[in-house]
């Protein structure tokens, strides 16, 4: 096999298998910051028995997050040297903030987060949780900055020609705010959120259908339905903004998510649908007119089409059709699942609607799966850009680094990631049997103290 | 802000030395506990003590590596670019050698069967004894020059890597890590376990001592471009002199029972061997050999001056809050380890 597929193919192996943990990071830091702030408030043990467990997941996430990540950081030099010399002045700048603002402080606070619970007072703690979800957030920012620049170039000049052209910043904050940068920053965020929200809301549900931890199942799968609720909503409108940015400024990859290959107004929006490359068609069915005002807020706006890229600047367009689907699907699905679940809780029938409760065990899935997609249709529908329209991914590979090389990493990193795998899904597994610590109601240590004070000073 | 009148590319030389110093004292004490974990410890208690002697910083003291490549990402693309991809199997083989260490420190207390424990504690002392190797290899390689064609790419081979100097400063590495990491746990350790690790310390001294001679020995005979600066500015030497000492300082303290100051000197030692590394080869990056006109420098490799700048702003802005709250964690985990059933 050629190289630059291999690299391709080990990039976007590593990097989905990465993700899978972020989200969860970012998702689950946002809900202990609500769950130990609700503790503090209300003082009820059975948020703190909560915030115990949810720490541990948190931290069996954080784990494999931290030791993926570590690849991604290498990779880009090991796979693609000559794209690491051509954008290192402007995202190795974004890569190294996020080194500074957000993995230090997150690893940082994190040990007093899972080690400090007897040893420092209830503020002191929640400040760490807080500054631990604030890190996973920020590390967020500066990668989905530097991918945004990818797509959307912006703040930069092009010094040097042909073999020793590079990218150089001219302007910070507009390489930070490139036009795609906000928009794609909040979508993914929000899909983070999404992603620990229905964890909780799953882990709940499946203790309720096992009729085990009542209270701490309930209590989870409310505070996560909720969170689920909003985010999915809101993952509409943020969805929706990119898609107007999409449009602006990434044309083809907009027409091969919707496989438009003529250029037109009113352009259909395909419920479901198969793309035909060869006879660039694309069967399916389709919404008349609603790609318009999805890309243009007006049914009768012209969307480009395939026909205005020239051909060897098109993105794989079926795969990029079916991604961006599936995770619009998913993502509709989840809405729907949130809505029925909040409707049901509200009419005090959710314990009984065991199929409601199963489809919410399950429903963990869905926000990796529109996640994953996501990407997949943001990366691939860039193609065959690297950089858009300054670099292309086949000028940006290593020069020195050969087939075999890349091949025999793959091979290691498939057998170590599939180990990882099967023990993260058996710890966590082991974690949900074993459920929360009965123990973890009774508040001890410095926790204690910090509020039996605060106690006296209310008295 | 603007930094007119300083000269970016020597100050990011130096930033980046100062990261990659960090990371190398800070996590070369807890890369040092997992070189002892099999042979120090003697019962699952000792091992579990000696993983929660660096539970809580191990974590941080790896973004010091994370942050130091992003940096030399972002200030040199050419060396982040021409090393990466250069040393491209050992580097796969340092992430592998990272990702078990750090997923066994993880997951070996998630379970109580022996066997379940007995893999990861072997998972974590090859992992960090390898990661050590190779961190220690790779610097030997810097030290001693690679092949770089003109447009300051790699142009060796993997195994031409593996040559004895590079060799002997791995070893080093591993023992002075070992050495290290055994004084780290005497600090955080009390009663039989620490008598066991207290064995450990002196003849890691001695080993230590031993390679060091070695590796300044062959130094001095065969890498003569690390010599130079030595030799145009004499008093730079000067900063051999408190290094010689305060590594003689490490076993006169131990011998006194005041750990802490042997674990300090311990640490002032590695801080002034990376300096002595750092003057060594300034202005190179990358030393070319056998070709040294195409050498990658501070000034040909670097981001431009704008870059630089930025960067040094956030930098200026960082890394104080992240020294403060870094040492306040270390603070609060003072003392001696306790089990709880927080811990691994």
């Amino acid at each position: 096999m050629h190289v630059e597929l291999l690299a391709r193919i080990q990039f976007a192996f590593t990097a989905a298998f990465h993700y899978l943990y972020p989200p969860l990071s970012i998702g689950l830091g946002l809900l202990l910051v609500i769950i130990e702030g609700l503790w503090l408030k209300t003082r009820n043990p059975l948020y703190h028995q909560m915030a115990r467990f949810w720490t541990r997941v948190f931290a069996l996430t954080f784990a494999i997050g931290v030791a993926t990540g570590l690849v991604m950081e290498f990779e880009f030099g090991t796979n693609w040297a000559t794209y690491s010399r051509y954008v290192g002045d402007v995202f190795g700048s974004a890569l190294a903030a996020e080194g500074i603002f957000a993995f230090f402080l997150e690893s940082g606070f994190l040990a007093i987060l899972l080690f400090g619970w007897d040893k420092v007072g209830p503020k002191l703690h929640y400040f760490a949780t807080c500054m631990v979800a604030f890190g996973a957030h920020f590390s967020a920012i500066w990668i989905v900055v530097a991918n945004s620049w990818m797509q959307t170039p912006a703040g930069y000049h092009i010094v040097g020609e042909g073999l020793h052209a590079r990218a150089e910043i001219t302007d910070f904050w507009a390489m930070v705010f490139n036009p795609s940068s906000m928009d794609r920053l909040m979508h993914t965020v929000i899909g983070a959120w999404q992603a620990g929200a229905w964890l909780m809301v799953s882990v709940g549900a499946f203790y309720l259908l096992k009729k085990r931890h009542r209270d701490f199942a309930f209590k989870s799968l409310k505070i996560g339905l909720v969170v689920a609720l909003v985010a999915s909503l809101l993952s509409l409108f943020s969805g929706h903004e990119s898609a107007i940015g999409v449009a602006k400024n990434q044309p083809a990859k907009l027409a091969a998510m919707e496989g438009l290959w003529i250029t037109q107004p009113n352009a259909p929006l395909h419920v479901v649908g198969w793309v035909d490359a060869k006879t660039e068609t694309t069967h399916g069915i389709a919404m008349p007119g609603m790609l318009s005002v999805l890309a243009h807020n007006d049914p009768n706006a012209v969307v480009t089409g395939l026909d205005a890229i020239p051909r060897d600047e098109r993105p794989p367009v079926n795969f990029t059709f079916q991604m961006f689907h599936l995770m619009v699907g998913v993502g509709l699905l989840l809405i729907l699942l949130a809505i029925i679940g909040v409707i049901a809780w509200w009419s005090g029938r959710l314990e009984q609607s065991r199929w409601l409760l199963w489809l919410m065990t399950f429903a963990v899935l869905g926000p990796q799966i529109a996640n994953q997609a996501g990407w997949f249709a943001a990366e691939v529908g860039r193609q065959p850009w690297i950089v858009y329209h300054l670099l292309r991914t086949s000028d940006a590979l290593s020069k020195v680094v050969t087939a075999h090389q890349v091949l025999a990493s793959i091979i290691m990193f498939a057998l170590v990631y599939l180990l990882l795998f099967a023990v993260f899904v058996f710890l966590l597994n082991d974690k949900i049997k074993h459920g929360p610590d009965d123990e973890d109601l009774v508040i001890t240590g410095r926790l204690a103290d910090g509020l039996a004070q605060r106690k006296g000073e209310a008295e | 802000m603007t930094f007119e009148h300083l000269d970016l590319n020597t100050v990011w030389f130096i930033l980046v030395g100062v990261l990659f110093t960090g990371y190398v004292i800070l996590d070369g004490f807890d890369l040092g506990v997992g070189a002892i974990h099999l042979l120090a410890a003697k019962s699952d208690h000792d091992r579990r003590l000696f993983l929660n002697a660096i539970g809580p910083v191990w974590d941080g003291n790896e973004v010091w590596l994370v942050t130091g490549g992003g940096a030399l990402f972002a200030a040199f693309p050419d060396v982040y670019a021409t090393v990466f991809s250069g040393f491209y199997l050992a580097f796969m083989a340092l992430l592998c050698a990272l990702i078990f260490r750090a997923v066994a420190i993880e997951f070996r207390s998630k379970h109580p069967s022996p066997r379940w424990r007995a893999g990861w504690d072997i998972s974590f002392a090859v992992g960090s004894i390898a990661s050590s190797l190779l961190i220690g290899v790779a610097m030997g390689n810097i030290v001693w020059g690679v092949p770089l064609d003109a447009q300051g790419e790699f142009a060796g081979t993997f195994l031409g890597l593996l040559h004895p100097y590079p060799l002997l400063v791995g070893v080093t590495t591993v023992v002075l890590f070992a050495m290290h990491g055994s004084i780290y746990l005497v600090l955080k350790t009390e009663g039989e376990t620490q008598a066991r690790v207290r064995r450990w310390v002196n003849p890691l001294i001695i080993a230590f001592i031993l390679c060091y001679v070695i590796v300044t020995l062959a130094t001095l005979l065969y890498v003569p471009h690390m010599t130079e600066a030595f030799r145009q500015h004499p008093w730079v030497f000067a900063i051999v002199i408190p290094v010689v000492l305060l590594i003689a300082n490490i076993p006169r303290e131990m011998n006194v029972g005041k750990e802490f100051l042997a674990f300090l000197s311990s640490c002032g030692a590695m801080a002034g061997l990376m300096a002595i590394f750092g003057i060594g080869m300034f202005p190179d990056l990358v030393y070319s050999l056998p070709a040294p006109e195409h050498s990658l420098t501070a000034h040909n490799a670097a981001s431009s001056p704008k870059t630089l700048g930025i960067m040094l702003t956030i930098a200026l802005i960082g890394v104080p809050v992240v020294l403060a709250y870094s040492a306040s964690i270390y603070y609060i985990f003072r003392g001696k380890v306790k089990l709880t059933k927080l811990s691994y």
